[in-house]
């Protein structure tokens, strides 16, 4: 009787776990099929835009009217930025597939650069042709080994989880036959060295100048102690602890680790090698409650600036983040405003001490400019500005342009509606090249029922 | 003893009778704070800047205790209107004729905040009315046209290097004190351009799940290397692209993403929007514990923060 009874529960036991254990596999499949559909959607929208971008390409070739040729690249900028947000959609992350985005990135960005320029008074060049003809080639290559990859997957039914699933578990790449068609398209794209792109190229890249502008001597160790000393202002019993880049840095620096153990706080600095000038000053205090107000720690900032002596920079932003006040500070030479020398202050509003402070843009940019004289006065500038929009100031500044040029501007701050715009237009030309719509303060979305 | 304790009883009543509209009184007469207010402030004071300039009608924005453009471009127009220096800053001087020009009903602003309502603050017209989630009142229209003819007015044209030479003379010391015993909400807050709260707040988890173990300035790289990889040519455009890429961050491979992020990792997001970088320009970062592919070992290594190794 007891045996009976303890069968019966034990086979119910048993059953019910198979029939659990069968709902989570199910379950489990599904949510599996459903992350693979997401790659192969991502996988064959890449290859359908490959496909499409050589195809837009080869027909803005052909075109010989500027009225059409500006659409057909403005068609191929956009095509290569839903191709790269396809890729951004594999996990390919660990696969080296870095020049093939750089390569469709680069065929974006001259697409766009083509495509905004008046092509009737600047037409394309001879060698812009030739590099739109290259790109043509390329593209045709990168699309016939992805159309292989493509081909085997589907013939295979080769699937993205087990790539994500190789990458995941052993971390280095195993034989795969995606990642190997992934490599051979990326091997394709290196052989096209960036050199054909030309020297124009170059200015569309982030401009990483590596700290070119600065002077000075190479500093040590020991120096470099001294200057963070004179930046951070430990107190006493502070330990100190300098260490040198590491190898792949682009630019040499030493890193400064200031640890108070007494107030279990800390602070760390970069300092360049060249001059000793601090990249970025940061402290890990908490900050209490504020008891200072956003302009007196304005004024703490200029002064903490005075002190080091930085010159010639005006204040520009300020705000304030809950109990912390963040100043931003632009170069100047004259009445113009330097805008690529921009410098950031951090400020704790409860005592004003100096939590913060970054000084990479600045570093990089500021030299010695020549200021050009505009070849157009201020007031036909102003005709230049949209009549809706109510001029509040005006002045000068140097920005960097959608191409990333330094260029000289009128600039004015206007009111349209409820936002307020900040509006360049070339000193030289005449062209808008600017146009900022300054932000609103955002709600808060919490607490609001 | 049971007269006493009947009169006692009456004394207290009347000394709370009478401190109410006493402990209001002060309130009433002492308006704003010793602070300078400049733009980009947020608290109190601003509350009450923004609703006396509305009082007046000069801003018709919302009031949010921002200190933003719209309340700037009002400030001025009041301080140009008044005779005053055309500065943008709400000093002694202009907070003063401010106080003397308007009228402030902190607990209608202070409870419609609270109660989240949309409201106004114009004057000659009820303030009771001028409440409850309805849209703001359109009888505004002559004290907006005031606001528009204020603006016309040339200008000095740079206002910023203005507040810089004599900010100095009005350099005041004294803290902002907090008439009340907390400060009260605002309901918006500075973001810096370009980014929402929310894009913030999915940093902030990302950094959280990511590096909540390490140092402070291990958590601003973490979140700079988001920021390279916004900027990089081989990385996705926009913030979640970045972070949901898949395999590019193990916190979002194990859910530990949607953990509830500290405000320490909020800091540390915004310190890095606002351009601090101790990572030297990287894009990558492994914790060389636990990281098993060699291809992240061959990549070329800047410097190390923490337990994390960042490399190009």
């Amino acid at each position: 009787m007891l045996r009976g009874i303890l069968i019966t529960v034990l086979a119910l036991g048993v059953a019910g776990a198979a029939f659990w254990g069968y709902q989570e596999h199910q379950e489990k499949n599904a949510i599996l099929q459903n992350a693979e559909n997401n790659y192969q959607r991502a996988f064959h929208d890449l290859s359908f835009q490959m496909d499409l971008l050589n195809d837009k390409i080869g027909t803005s070739l052909a075109m010989n009217s500027r009225s059409s040729l500006s659409p057909a690249l403005a068609e191929v900028w956009k095509i290569t930025s839903q191709a790269h947000n396809d890729v951004g959609q594999l996990p390919l992350t660990l696969v080296p597939f870095n020049k093939t985005e750089e390569f469709l990135s680069n065929v974006g960005d001259f697409a766009y650069k083509t495509a905004v320029r008046d092509l009737d008074k600047e037409p394309l060049t001879d060698k812009e042709y030739g590099q739109l003809k290259s790109l043509y080639q390329e593209s045709a290559k990168i699309q016939n080994d992805l159309r292989q990859v493509q081909h085997m997957v589907l013939e295979n039914r080769l699937t993205w989880m087990d790539v994500e699933l190789a990458l995941a578990t052993e971390g280095a790449p195993k034989d795969n036959t995606i990642i190997d068609g992934f490599k051979t398209v990326e091997k394709t794209v290196e052989s096209y060295s960036e050199t054909e792109f030309g020297a124009g190229m170059v200015t569309m890249k982030n401009q990483d100048e590596n700290f070119q502008y600065l002077k000075g001597n190479k500093i040590d160790k020991k120096e470099a102690e001294k200057i963070a000393k004179k930046w951070a202002k430990p107190k006493d019993g502070v330990e100190i602890k300098v260490t040198e880049n590491g190898e792949g840095s682009d630019y040499g620096f030493f890193s400064v680790y200031l640890e108070d153990k007494k107030n279990k706080t800390h602070s760390s600095m970069d300092i360049t090698k060249k001059g000793g000038y601090p990249i970025w000053y940061l402290s890990s205090r908490d900050v209490k409650k504020q008891r200072i107000s956003l302009n007196d720690a304005a004024e703490k900032a200029i002064a903490f600036l005075k002190e080091n002596d930085f010159e010639d920079l005006d204040l520009f932003e300020s705000a304030q983040y809950e109990n912390m006040g963040v100043f931003t500070f632009v170069g100047t030479k004259g009445d113009v405003r330097i805008y690529p020398d921009a410098m950031r202050v951090k400020v704790a509003l409860d005592n004003g001490d100096i939590v913060g402070f970054s000084a990479e843009d600045y570093l990089k940019s500021h030299h010695e400019r020549e200021i050009p004289k505009p070849s157009i006065s201020a007031e036909e500038a102003k005709k230049k500005v949209n009549p809706n929009v109510k001029i509040m100031e005006e002045g000068q500044g140097v920005i960097l342009n959608d191409l990333s040029k330094e260029v000289f501007c009128y600039e004015f701050i206007g009111v349209l509606g409820d936002d307020t715009y900040r509006i360049y237009i070339n000193a030289d030309s005449g062209m808008e090249e600017k146009v900022e719509k300054l932000d609103n303060a955002e709600q808060i979305y919490e607490d609001v029922v | 003893m049971k007269i006493k304790s009947f009169l006692k009883m009456v004394a207290i009543l009347v000394l709370i009778i009478t401190l109410i509209p006493c402990s209001n009184f002060e309130q009433r007469a002492e308006a704003f704070s010793n602070q300078v207010i400049r733009q980009g402030a947020v608290g109190d004071d601003v509350l009450e800047l923004q609703s006396r300039l509305q009082y007046l009608g000069f801003y018709n924005g919302k009031i949010d205790g921002v200190f933003g453009w719209g309340t700037y471009w009002a400030l001025r127009n009041f301080q140009y209107e008044f005779g005053l220096k055309v500065d943008g800053l709400a000093g002694q001087e202009t907070k003063a004729k401010l106080a003397k020009a308007s009228q402030y009903h902190e607990d209608h602003v202070k409870k419609q905040i609270k109660e989240g309502n949309k409201f106004t603050h114009y004057g000659g017209t009820n303030i009771n009315k001028q409440g409850g989630s309805k849209a703001p009142a359109k009888n505004q229209s002559g004290a907006q046209g005031n606001n528009q003819s204020g603006g016309q007015a040339k200008e000095k044209p740079s206002a910023q290097g203005n507040q810089n030479g004599q900010s100095g003379a009005k350099g005041n010391n004294a803290a902002p004190q907090q008439n009340n015993n907390k400060p009260s909400k605002v309901t918006a807050a500075n973001t810096p351009n370009g980014f929402s709260q929310n894009d913030i707040q999915l940093m902030a988890n990302a950094v959280y799940g990511e590096a909540r173990g390490e140092p402070y300035e291990g958590q601003v790289a973490v979140a700079a290397v988001i920021l390279n990889r916004l900027e990089s040519a081989t990385f996705p455009n926009t913030v979640s692209g970045v972070i949901f890429e898949p395999l590019a961050f193990t916190a979002v491979a194990d859910g530990q993403i949607w953990l509830t992020p500290n405000e320490g990792a909020k800091k540390a997001v915004l310190d890095a929007i606002n351009g601090m970088d101790p990572t030297g320009d990287a894009l990558y970062y492994f914790n060389p514990d636990t990281a098993t592919s060699s291809w992240i070992w061959g990549r070329p290594q800047i410097k190390k923060i923490g337990k994390h190794i960042f490399c190009k």
